[in-house]
């Protein structure tokens, strides 16, 4: 695969006699690069390389200007001030188009496939091959893509639908389309985000192939143990300012996080709590295509992990404690009583919360206020004889607003307007506000800042300590295991281990959630002879 | 639960008074584009034309003769504004007024007397209203499919029941209700039906948490269910209800008419959406105010009634009540943007996404 540019003579005449920046062999040089939106400055004069055959990590918090600096490279943005130098030569990014034809190619955090194409179609969307007569050529479409995929050494059926895909399979579809046209810079924006522990490993070895052919890739991670993994060089930005750019082997993790934050944290402040009465049981739960023999209790007290790959059926089994869905098989006792609930509202009454996954879609009406989305669970039992009284509204919202510390200007303020961090806490406010016995969450800290994500550890640590039962999915390791005092570990909708606090270790979580068996005692299997 | 005491200092809030205060001086002029404003606006505009066109325009017995033509109409408007909020839509209405008419005109030559035939005409409405609310909220089929089939449905009963017969016999005291006012004023029934009936739905829909149920399943179905709303339930009440109002309506259209026929009301459910729509409802849900939809309900009344005293024949005003559909589906857009606008005029030379971008997550 060649790195002729779309736009460009293939000869290197443009590289080879080019000015002094070339001799640092930057492929992308930024300089001086600011933007200022309205009152908030997002990029303060930046300045970046990126060389070829290097992964480069940008980390920083949520508003530090990772996204602005992506999407000034995308084509989205254009910078206030400062110049970008691609080979040496200063070009201005317009448009997106722009920088596909400068070789940029932005994979974003959400996929953006066309559920009804197929995978080649949406690889090739932009720029199909044509056939005779100026027509799409859809043989060459599709032996082109399955080439590529090959490449990427990733088996999918080209011709399916994207409809349907998994999450990770998606973002492989991302990755093959920002390939599709040779790129020379390849960003990827939060990729592993959706991903499990063994998805990031096969993204991982795409990175390192695409490095190796002299690609630039900018990679921007909230996950700092991924940039050890997979960055030569990490830059850290805060408030719009690149604070340090180094060799990934002169940085700590301690260092990272100090430069991200301003100050040193501790990452997960898990508390020691009193373990009490058992809150929730479940017994042989089974929900047909999705899983089955699920047994496990949650005590006062307790936080109990789900780990496990995605579609191992962590949520599925979410969704029926909430009654989302129903159960097929089992039983589900709260208390000790039996109880099965036909909808949430009936959860929601018993006592059980749940804070799903996708934070925009299912935790939030973005376009309702703070107020208004904190109390929407508990309005009838708020104000029994049906008219709302704003100022009581207010005052409990402004309440948990405050105990959360959530960052905002007034609860009147649109829940859309927050950050993510910020609007997970409103999420977190909300299930708090119906005073719940058990507490479900689901990938609680996903795409959240580092610093929002330890407040809401301190949170969740601190409802534990309070007497809460918490059951928390979560695909990042290192927080399941540094939060939960036991590991629930499913693979294809089983359990294969139960691992207490003091045994659990990531090789022995990954072990089980693989479907190996474990042999030499890590990891304990249920006693029920599966 | 208490999970009270989180420990250590809450961090400062990052914002900017100036920008804070800036920003208040565009929400008052983004508050004065409200569509309530400009439809006030264009009420009095239009007054003060009929006014000119015609002496007998501001008369006792035009005012009447104005509302009365409006009347059911802007009742069935009502419910059919919050169905519009959730984000679905009830076309069958006009069928159902003709269907209660039919039944009550059938089961009055079967020599039922009114006081039980019109709670046994509601009834049906009620029912009528399940019927949507199962098929939509259970069977999970669009409304706009589910009504249209009962548009005809209903309609197609009404035939059966009735015939080609017209009832016209009914007693006095019950066409009363059709033409004559409020004993003691000169407020004609409809108009009173319709203003009771608006107090109190104005009431529940911004008042009560009911209200915030509808606006909150409208804007986001799936959080809404997470919240323990019952989504499904919301929406089944909602056509009930307005299954039920239709069923009134036509009451009041047989006892306005004099005569109870399996075509009554045959064409109103375009002019109850287009008051919903020109009232500033967003056709995709979410977005409203039973008040907009009063003031639109008002606008078309006033303005069918310039249009008469001009002597515009009635299939001109058919042409005006289409142009209005489309322009009042136009023009809150345009509105919304403007008010948009200047908010961002006021807060700068911002621009669409933030560093943060949650306007873009947000888009419709």
């Amino acid at each position: 695969m060649t790195h002729g540019l779309a736009g460009d003579p293939p000869d290197p005449a443009g590289r080879a006699p080019g000015a002094s920046v070339v001799a640092s062999g930057a492929t992308i040089a930024l300089t001086g690069i600011s933007k200022r939106f309205g009152a908030t400055q997002a990029l303060d004069d930046i300045s970046l390389e990126l060389r070829p055959g290097e992964v480069h990590g940008l980390v920083g918090e949520n508003g530090a200007g990772k996204s602005t600096l992506v999407k000034i490279l995308a084509g989205v943005y254009r910078p206030d001030s400062g110049s970008i130098l691609v080979d040496g030569a200063p070009r201005e990014i317009s448009d997106p188009g722009t920088a596909r034809s400068l070789g940029i190619s932005v994979v974003h955090q959400e996929p953006r496939l066309f559920p009804d194409l197929s995978v080649a179609e949406n690889v090739y969307l932009a720029d199909p091959p044509s056939g005779r007569l100026g027509s799409v050529s859809w043989r060459e479409m599709r032996r082109l893509s399955a080439a590529l995929f090959d490449e990427l050494d990733v088996r999918i059926d080209v011709t399916a639908p994207a409809r349907g895909l998994s999450m990770a399979d998606q973002q492989l579809v991302e990755i093959a389309k920002a390939l599709s046209i040779d790129a020379r810079v390849l960003v990827l924006d939060e990729p592993t985000a959706s991903l499990s522990a063994h998805e990031v490993d096969r993204l991982f070895s795409i990175v390192e192939r695409t490095r190796d052919r002299g690609v630039v890739v900018l990679f921007v991670s909230h996950r700092l143990d991924e940039i050890f993994r997979i960055c030569d060089v990490a830059t850290v930005f805060r408030d719009g300012r690149s604070i340090v750019t180094e060799r990934i082997s002169e940085l700590t993790t301690a260092d990272l996080v100090r430069h991200m934050v301003g100050r040193s944290v501790s990452l997960f402040p898990k508390a020691d709590a009193h373990i009490g009465e058992t809150l929730l049981e479940a017994r042989g739960l089974a929900r047909a295509g999705e899983f089955r023999d699920i047994s496990f209790e949650v005590h006062a007290g307790e936080i109990v992990g789900l780990a496990g790959l995605v579609g191992a059926g962590r949520t599925e089994i979410a969704r029926v404690l909430f009654g989302i869905t129903q159960r097929t098989a089992g039983e589900v006792l709260l208390k000790g009583e039996p109880v099965r609930f036909a909808s949430p509202s009936e959860a929601l009454r018993a006592g059980v919360a749940y804070v799903p996954e996708d934070r925009h879609q299912d935790g939030l009406v973005l376009d309702f206020s703070i107020a208004d989305n904190v109390t929407l669970p508990i309005l009838p039992r708020l104000f029994p004889r049906l008219f709302v009284r704003r100022s009581t509204e207010r005052a409990l919202a402004q309440r948990y607003v405050d105990q959360l510390r959530v960052r905002t200007t007034g609860v009147d303020q649109l829940a859309s307007a927050l950050s993510g961090g910020n609007q997970q806490k409103v999420v977190l406010a909300k299930w708090l506000a119906t005073e719940p016995l058990v507490l479900l969450l689901d990938e609680p800290t996903r795409g959240v800042d580092i610093g929002a994500k330890v407040e809401v550890h301190r949170i969740i640590s601190d409802l534990a300590s309070s007497g809460l039962g918490i059951v928390l999915i979560s695909s990042d390791l290192p927080e399941a295991l540094a939060m939960s005092d036991r590991i629930i570990v499913l693979h294809e909708g089983r359990i294969t281990a139960e691992i207490p606090r003091d045994r659990a270790t990531e090789e022995a979580v990954m072990f089980a959630a693989t479907g190996q068996n474990p042999e030499d005692g890590v990891a304990e299997v249920p006693p029920d002879g599966r | 639960m208490s999970a009270q005491g989180l420990p250590g200092a809450a961090p400062t809030i990052d914002q900017d008074g100036p920008a804070t205060s800036r920003i208040g001086v565009g929400r008052r002029l983004a508050g004065l584009m409200r569509w309530e404003v400009l439809l006030l606006g264009i009420l009095v505009a239009l007054i003060l034309v009929g006014t000119s066109l015609s002496k007998v325009f501001l008369s006792g017995a035009n005012f009447a003769n104005l509302t009365s033509a409006i009347g059911e109409v802007a009742i069935m408007a009502l419910p059919m504004t919050l169905i519009i909020i959730t984000g679905e839509i009830d076309l069958s209405v006009e069928s159902m007024a003709g269907l209660a008419g039919a039944v009550l005109g059938w089961l009055w030559a079967a020599g039922v007397p009114l006081q039980i035939g019109i709670p046994m005409v509601l009834c049906v409405g009620i029912m009528g209203g399940l019927l949507n609310g199962l098929l939509v909220s259970r069977a999970a089929l669009p409304s706009l499919v589910v009504t249209l089939g009962t548009l005809a449905l209903f309609r197609g009963l009404a035939n059966v029941v009735l015939g080609p017969r017209a009832i016209s016999d009914f007693p006095s005291w019950f066409t009363g209700f059709g033409f004559g006012n409020v004993p003691g004023t000169s407020i004609p029934w409809t108009l009173a039906v319709f203003a009771v009936l608006a107090i109190v739905f104005v009431a529940v829909t911004h008042r009560t948490w009911l209200g915030r149920w509808v606006f909150a399943t409208g804007k986001n179905k799936d959080a809404s269910r997470y919240s323990g709303i019952r989504v499904d339930r919301v929406k089944l009440v909602l056509f009930a209800i307005s299954g039920l109002i239709a069923a009134l309506a036509g009451v009041l259209l047989a006892a306005r008419f004099s005569s109870a026929r399996a075509d009554n009301g045959t064409g109103l459910t375009l002019t109850v959406v287009t008051i919903v729509v020109l009232g500033g409802v967003d056709i995709n849900g979410g977005k409203g105010t039973i008040i907009g939809v009063i003031l639109a309900a008002a606008v078309l009344a006033v303005l069918q009634s310039a249009l008469r005293l001009s002597g515009i024949s009635s299939e001109y005003q058919g042409v005006a009540v289409g142009l209005l559909l489309i322009v009042s589906v136009i023009a809150p857009q345009i509105a919304r943007q403007t008010r948009t606008l200047l908010v961002r005029a006021a807060m700068g030379r911002h621009s669409p996404a933030g560093p943060n971008a949650p306007g873009e997550v947000v888009g419709r």
